[in-house]
């Protein structure tokens, strides 16, 4: 099995706030992080996709298709958006790394048509990442 | 949320130490011979990023796996203030008889960190200089990548 990654970047704002808790619980538990006119970060995602070449084009996944599946899935959906306002798959969610990772997780999971998405990993910044695996194959190599 | 999807949350900070890589079961001739550079007397240092991964479910009402700022005290506490300016040979206990190569380094920040009660530790990786890094995902396969 082979493991093919493509990387791309993306920029959004989001803010952290609970609806269903008070406004000094949102503040201790969000930190800076609940300004209520939000913050933005330039995220960079991993995707990687394993699979089998193929024999006659020597490819996992043309990566071609994937950079379009990115572009179509990914940068039009949160390139400079608002990610609590803009993009309806994160509604009633906090817009945080994992969150995030998740719903990229399950955009791309159905689109990736040749091989199989193994691995997700969103940088909000470059100290703090979220990892995404299919459950049970947290390492690479078990599929 | 799911069980269908594993969902880690990994976190980079940064400390500077020095080391000798020397072994008291060893001659003079096998320490020089086997670390080199390494085993000089005088130790040399590096700038280290540990990046540590944690799993575990996202809890709906904060949308995390655990609270960042808990996670960032105790490696703080247990990591960064025990390492950052030290001499790790000298100043970290666990050193004293164990050579602080950075697979051991990688080791004993694991099991300084295997209680955070919020999430598990899948991971602990280590990269000595930008060029060389190192892994220990304690007895959990789940968290080698290998």
């Amino acid at each position: 099995m082979v493991l093919i990654t493509r990387k791309i970047e993306f920029s959004a704002s989001h803010l952290y706030h609970n609806p269903n808790l008070s406004a000094e619980e949102n503040r201790r538990i969000f930190g800076k992080c609940n300004n209520p006119h939000g913050h933005g970060h330039n995220y960079t995602l991993e995707v990687t996709v394993a699979g089998e070449p193929d024999p006659v084009t020597g490819m996992v996944l043309d990566l071609k298709e994937l950079k379009e599946i990115l572009e179509r899935e990914v940068m039009q959906r949160m390139d400079h958006r608002h990610l609590n306002y803009e993009v309806p798959e994160l509604a009633g969610q906090i817009p945080t790394c994992e969150n995030i990772a998740q719903v990229l997780w399950r955009l791309l999971d159905p689109k990736i048509t040749r091989g199989r998405l193994h691995h997700v990993r969103l940088y909000e910044s470059p100290d703090l990442f979220a990892d995404c695996y299919r459950n049970g194959a947290a390492a690479a190599g078990k599929q | 949320m799911s069980s269908t999807l594993k969902l880690e949350l990994g976190r980079r900070y940064r400390f500077s130490a020095s080391h000798r890589l020397h072994s008291a079961h060893l001659s003079e001739e096998e320490n020089n011979r086997i670390f080199g550079k390494c085993n000089n007397p005088y130790g040399h240092g590096h700038n280290y990023v540990v990046e540590v991964s944690v799993s575990g479910d996202v809890d709906p009402a904060t949308g995390m796996i655990a609270n960042l700022a808990d996670l960032d005290a105790l490696v703080q506490h247990q990591v960064l203030d025990e390492f950052d300016r030290k001499s790790l040979n000298d100043d970290v206990p666990a050193f004293r008889d164990k050579v602080p190569t950075t697979e051991n380094v990688c080791i004993e920040i694991f099991r300084r960190l295997k209680s955070f009660p919020e999430a598990k530790l899948e991971r602990i990786r280590v990269e000595e200089t930008g060029k060389n890094s190192f892994e220990y995902a304690g007895d959990n396969p789940e968290g080698n990548r290998l």
